[in-house]
C-alpha cells in the first residue's frame, strides 16, 4: 500500500518510521530540505521536497497511485488544502488531516465531504479526552478501551506497601476479589509477559485487563482512592487545557487554569464561562499557593515546556495532591522520567500516531487483520483487537490446549454484549472479538499470528 | 471641527420640527384658537427664516465627520430644537415668561414631563397636542428620525453611527441591521406601531380622541405630560391598566421587539437586562403593596396604584394616578431608588438604565474577587456575551459623572431654600427624565416655584439625562472647540 505523508515533523516522522517498519511504501513531503535529509538517511522512505498542497509536488509524490494521504504539517489550512487537492487528483484516495484549531472543529465535522476528509485528527483534543478519562477513574496511570468500550486495559503502579507487593499472580484474584488478568508488566524498563507463577514487586507497572465493573471492585479492594476529582488545576493555557476545561465543566468539575500570558488568560476567560483563570507563572510556588492550587484534587500540567511540566508535577507530588497528570512531548526520555513522581503521563502526539496507525490497519481490510491497536508499556508492548472469523484457527477449543507464541496473552474475549476475562477453559467462537497483548512489536498483524 | 456639517444637521433638525408643527397648527385652526394659531405661525416663520439662513451658510460642507462632531451635533440640535420649539407657548401667551416656556419644552423633548403649568386643562388644544408631541419626538430622538428619512441614506457613510450612538440611550449602542437608515427606520416603525396600538386601546376605553393621542405620546416617549391636572387619576381603571402595560412595554429595549419580530424568542428570554427589569418591577410592586396595607379600600385598588406608580417611575414616564407623596416613607424611598435605576437601555426611558446597573454590580463583584485572587483573570458577561472592557470602564465613568452632576445640581438648586427632599427629588426627577418628584415638586405640584437659575440648572440636567451626560460634557469641554 502506498502512503504519502505530508509534513516531516514529530508526528510525520514517527508515523513514517512505524508504517515503514510494518511494510508500507512511504513517501514523505516537506518544505524543509534539511529535516528531509535527516529522515531520509534514517528511514527507508522516499522523500520529496516542496509544498505539499501544490499539485505538481503531489503528482511528483505519486498521488495518482497512492492509497492514503496523511497531512500533518503545522498549518491546518495547508493540511486541508493538501487533502482537498490530492482527492481532486485521485478520487479513490483516503485522506487524513490533522486539524488543531478549535474554531474549525465544527465545520470539519459538518463539511468533511466538501473537504474530502476520510478522517480528521486533533492531538490536543484526543489528549484532553484521554486526560478526562484518567480523571474520571483516579488510580490508573493510563486507560485504553477496546471492543467499543467494553474492555479496558489499565496501567497501575505497585506502590510501596501495596497489597500486591510480592504476590504471585495466581493469588491476585483472591486479593482483589474479582477476575482480572495481568497481561503485561513493565519492570526496569523491560516489558514482560507474565506467567501464573510471576511474582509482583514494588515499583512494577502492571497492565490489567478486565470488564469495567471489575476494575472498580479491584480499585476498592486495593485501597486505592476512587473519589472523582472535584477541583482540578490545569497549568498552562494551551489548546489541551481549553478542550479539557470544556469537558470537565460539562461534568460539573471546578476548573482553574493557570497561564502566564495575560492576553491568553483574557481569551480563555472569554471562551470558558465558569472557569477560574489565573494569570501567573505556574513554576512560581508562591503564586500557586496563593491561588489555592495546592488544595486541589488533581493537578494537570500542560504547558508547552516538558521541563516546566515536570517541575510543577514534582511540586504537586511534594504537596501530596491525590492525582497528577503530566503532558510530555519528548517520549524518548521515558526511562528517565519513569523514576520521577510525575503521575500519569500523556503525550498528545503519541495518541495521534496511534489513532492514525489504527486507521491504516483497518484500511488494509484483510480478513483477520487487527481492527485496533494501542501501544502500551512505553511502546514496548501492544494490545491488538481482532475479530474471530471463518479463517481463524482453533475456534471452540479451550485456551489451555492452544499453543500461543511465548510473549502473547489473550487478554479478553467478548461474546456479543458479554465480556469474559479468559481462563484455561474459555473458548472463542466466530463473531467474538478478542484482545491479545504481546510484548513484541509489530508481530501481530493477523489473528492467526498469535499461534506459535 | 466641521461647523458646516453640524450646521446642515441643525438646519435639517429645525426643518423636521417645522414639519411636525403643522398638525398642531391644524388642530388649533380647527378649534378656532386664534392665540395659538398666531403663536404657531409666527414660530414657524421665525424657524423657517433661521433654517434658510443656516442652509445657505452651510451649503458646501466638507464630509469629515467624527465622534466629536457627532456628540456636539446631537447636543446642539437638542438645545436649538427646544429653543425654537418653545416659541408657540411664548408667542401665544400661554406661558408668559420665556424661561418657563423653554423649561416646559426641554421637559417635553427630553421626555421628562416636569411642568411649570398649574392648570394644564386651560391650555389650547393645539398647544396641548404640541406639548405631548415633543415627548413622542424626543423619546426615540429627532436625529434618529432624520437618519430614518435621510434621502441619501442608501449610500450614507458610516459617520451617522456617531449620531445614533450619541442620541440613543444605553452603554452599548449597536445597529440592528447593516444599514443605518434601515436600523433607524426599524426602530421608528416599532415605535409608531406600539404608539398606534396604545391609542387604539385607549380609544376602546372611551377616552376622547385628543386625550388618547396625547396620553399615548406621553406613554410612548416615557414623558409624562398629562392633559388633565390630575394626570391619569381621573380616568377609568381600564385606562390606568392600559397605560401601566404600555409604559412597561416602552421601557423595554427596542431590540427585544426586533428579535420578537424575527421570532427569535430565545434571545429575548435570555436577555439578562429584561429579566432584571421585570424582576425589579415585580419586587417593587410587591414591597409597596405590603407597605400600603390599609391605605386603600381593597387589595385590587392597592395593586393598581402600586403597579401604576412603580412602572411610571422606573420607566421614567412620570404619570400619576395618586399622590404618592402621601405614601409611607418606605414606599417613597423605593420610588426614589427606582428613579435612579431607570428603564432598559435602548428604550425611550431615562435614568442610569438597568443594563448599566447590572454592569456596575458585576464589575463591583469582580473587583471584590480580584482582591481575594489578585492574579485571577475575569471577564464580565451579560446574557452570556463577553462585555468589552471599554464598555465596563465607560459605565463606571458614567456613574461617576452621574454622581458628580447630581451633587452639584442639588447644591445649586438648594439656593432657592426649599426642603432637602424637594431639592434632591427635583434634581432626580429632572436628571432621570421622570417629571414629578416629592414634597414641593410632588405629583400634585409643579416646578414653577423655582428661580430662573434653578430652572436653568434643571434644564441642563434634563438634557444631560436624556442624552446620557457625555454629549453635554463634550459640548462644554474646552478641548472640543480647540483646533486640532
Amino acid at each position: 500500500m502506498n502512503i504519502i505523508i505530508a509534513g516531516d515533523g514529530k508526528v510525520g516522522s514517527t508515523l513514517a518510521r512505524q508504517l515503514s517498519v510494518e511494510g508500507y511504501d512511504i513517501t514523505l513531503i516537506d518544505s524543509d530540505p534539511q529535516v528531509l535529509k535527516d529522515t531520509g538517511d534514517r528511514l527507508d522512505v522516499l522523500v520529496i521536497h516542496g509544498n505539499c498542497a501544490a499539485m505538481n509536488v503531489l503528482l511528483q509524490a505519486g498521488v495518482r497511485e497512492a492509497d492514503l494521504l496523511i497531512a500533518v504539517t503545522t498549518a491546518d489550512e495547508v493540511n486541508l488544502l493538501c487533502c482537498t487537492t490530492a482527492h481532486g487528483i485521485n478520487p479513490k484516495l483516503h485522506t487524513i488531516a490533522r486539524i488543531r484549531n478549535p474554531e474549525y472543529s465544527e465545520q470539519i465535522f459538518a463539511m468533511r465531504d466538501v473537504f474530502a476528509l476520510s478522517m480528521a485528527v486533533n492531538p490536543e483534543q484526543q489528549a484532553a479526552v484521554e486526560i478526562e478519562r484518567l480523571l474520571k477513574f483516579p488510580g490508573f496511570l493510563r486507560r485504553d478501551t477496546f471492543a467499543k468500550g467494553k474492555v479496558q486495559i489499565v496501567e497501575l503502579r505497585i506502590a510501596p506497601g501495596s497489597k500486591l507487593c510480592n504476590t504471585q499472580l495466581t493469588d491476585m484474584p483472591a486479593i482483589v476479589k474479582c477476575r482480572v488478568l495481568v497481561c503485561a508488566v513493565l519492570r526496569g524498563g523491560n516489558a514482560i509477559t507474565p506467567g501464573g507463577d510471576f511474582v509482583l514487586r514494588e515499583g512494577d507497572r502492571i497492565f490489567v485487563t478486565a470488564p469495567t465493573e471489575n476494575l472498580t471492585i479491584m480499585l476498592k479492594n486495593l485501597g486505592i482512592l476512587t473519589r472523582r476529582a472535584r477541583r482540578v488545576v490545569l497549568c498552562g493555557g494551551g489548546r489541551v487545557s481549553f478542550y479539557l476545561a470544556k469537558l470537565l465543566r460539562k461534568d460539573g468539575v471546578s476548573v482553574q487554569i493557570i497561564d502566564s500570558d495575560p492576553r491568553r488568560c483574557r481569551e480563555l476567560a472569554e471562551l470558558l464561562p465558569g472557569v477560574d483563570v489565573v494569570c501567573a507563572d505556574a513554576a512560581n510556588q508562591v503564586a500557586l499557593e496563593e491561588e489555592g492550587a495546592a488544595n486541589c484534587d488533581a493537578l494537570v500540567t500542560l504547558t508547552g515546556l516538558d521541563e516546566v511540566n515536570m517541575i510543577v508535577s514534582l511540586y504537586g507530588a511534594s504537596r501530596s495532591i491525590p492525582q497528577i497528570i503530566t503532558k510530555l512531548t519528548h517520549m524518548e526520555n521515558r526511562n528517565i522520567t519513569d523514576s520521577l513522581a510525575l503521575g500519569s503521563i500523556v503525550c498528545p502526539k503519541e495518541l495521534c500516531c496511534n489513532d492514525i496507525i489504527r486507521y491504516v490497519r483497518a484500511l488494509r481490510n484483510q480478513t483477520g487483520a487487527a481492527i485496533s491497536l494501542s501501544t502500551i508499556a512505553d511502546g514496548q508492548a501492544e494490545a491488538v483487537e481482532f475479530l474471530v472469523d471463518k479463517t481463524t484457527r482453533n475456534c471452540g477449543k479451550p485456551l489451555r490446549e492452544l499453543k500461543l507464541k511465548p510473549n502473547v496473552r489473550i487478554a479478553s474475549i467478548t461474546h456479543g454484549a458479554k465480556t469474559e476475562v479468559p481462563g484455561g477453559d474459555s473458548v472463542y467462537r466466530e463473531g467474538d472479538s478478542l484482545v491479545a497483548v504481546t510484548s513484541g512489536q509489530g508481530i501481530l498483524q493477523q489473528i492467526n499470528d498469535i499461534f506459535a | 471641527m466641521n461647523y458646516k456639517m453640524i450646521g446642515r444637521f441643525l438646519a435639517q433638525t429645525l426643518f423636521v420640527v417645522i414639519l411636525f408643527m403643522i398638525p398642531a397648527l391644524m388642530i388649533s385652526l380647527w378649534c378656532g384658537e386664534t392665540d395659538a394659531v398666531r403663536g404657531f405661525l409666527l414660530a414657524m416663520a421665525v424657524m423657517a427664516l433661521v433654517d434658510g439662513v443656516l442652509w445657505l451658510l452651510c451649503r458646501a460642507a466638507p464630509s469629515a465627520f467624527h465622534a466629536r462632531e457627532g456628540f456636539v451635533c446631537v447636543a446642539l440640535s437638542w438645545i436649538i430644537m427646544s429653543l425654537f420649539g418653545c416659541l408657540p407657548f411664548y408667542i401665544s401667551g400661554a406661558i408668559p415668561t420665556f424661561i418657563d416656556a423653554f423649561f416646559e419644552t426641554v421637559s417635553g423633548f427630553t421626555t421628562t414631563g416636569a411642568s411649570i403649568l398649574s392648570d394644564v386643562e386651560s391650555l389650547a388644544n393645539g398647544l396641548k397636542y404640541w406639548r405631548s408631541f415633543t415627548h413622542w419626538l424626543g423619546g426615540m430622538g429627532v436625529l434618529v428620525f432624520l437618519l430614518a428619512i435621510n434621502p441619501g441614506g442608501g449610500k450614507s457613510s458610516g459617520f451617522t453611527m456617531h449620531l445614533l450612538r450619541a442620541e440613543s440611550p444605553g452603554p452599548n449602542v449597536a445597529k440592528l441591521v447593516p444599514k443605518m437608515r434601515k436600523t433607524a427606520a426599524i426602530l421608528y416603525l416599532i415605535y409608531i406601531g406600539l404608539t398606534i396600538l396604545d391609542i387604539i386601546f385607549l380609544l376602546l376605553g372611551n377616552m376622547p380622541m385628543l386625550d388618547a393621542v396625547c396620553t399615548a405620546f406621553g406613554t410612548a416617549g416615557t414623558g409624562g405630560f398629562g392633559v388633565k391636572n390630575d394626570s391619569i387619576a381621573g380616568y377609568s381603571n381600564y385606562i390606568q391598566w392600559v397605560t401601566t402595560v404600555f409604559m412597561l412595554l416602552f421601557g423595554v429595549n427596542f431590540s427585544c421587539y426586533y428579535l420578537l419580530l424575527l421570532r427569535e424568542f430565545r434571545g429575548v428570554f435570555k436577555d439578562e437586562e429584561l429579566r432584571l427589569y421585570l424582576g425589579i418591577i415585580g419586587c417593587s410592586i410587591l414591597l409597596i403593596v405590603l407597605d400600603l396595607r390599609g391605605y386603600y379600600a381593597s387589595l385590587s385598588e392597592t395593586v393598581r396604584y402600586a403597579a401604576f406608580q412603580v412602572t411610571s417611575i422606573i420607566t421614567t414616564t412620570g404619570f400619576a394616578t395618586t399622590d404618592f407623596d402621601l405614601w409611607p416613607s418606605f414606599s417613597k424611598t423605593i420610588l426614589l431608588c427606582l428613579m435612579v435605576v431607570g428603564a432598559c437601555a435602548g428604550s425611550t426611558g431615562g435614568g442610569i438604565k438597568v443594563a448599566r446597573v447590572l454592569l456596575i454590580f458585576k464589575s463591583l463583584r469582580r473587583n471584590i474577587r480580584q482582591i481575594m485572587h489578585p492574579r485571577s483573570v475575569q471577564v464580565i458577561r451579560s446574557s452570556n456575551q463577553v462585555v468589552d472592557e471599554r464598555i465596563v470602564d465607560n459605565t463606571n465613568a458614567y456613574l461617576a459623572a452621574y454622581v458628580i452632576i447630581f451633587v452639584f445640581s442639588v447644591i445649586a438648586v438648594s439656593l432657592d431654600g426649599f426642603s432637602t427632599g424637594t431639592n434632591v427629588s427635583a434634581v432626580l426627577a429632572c436628571f432621570n427624565n421622570i417629571g414629578p418628584g416629592l414634597e414641593a415638586v410632588g405629583p400634585s405640584c409643579n416646578f414653577s416655584g423655582f428661580s430662573v437659575f434653578s430652572k436653568l440648572v434643571l434644564i441642563l440636567d434634563m438634557l444631560a439625562g436624556r442624552l446620557e451626560i457625555f454629549p453635554i460634557l463634550v459640548l462644554f469641554s474646552r478641548g472640543t472647540w480647540k483646533r486640532s
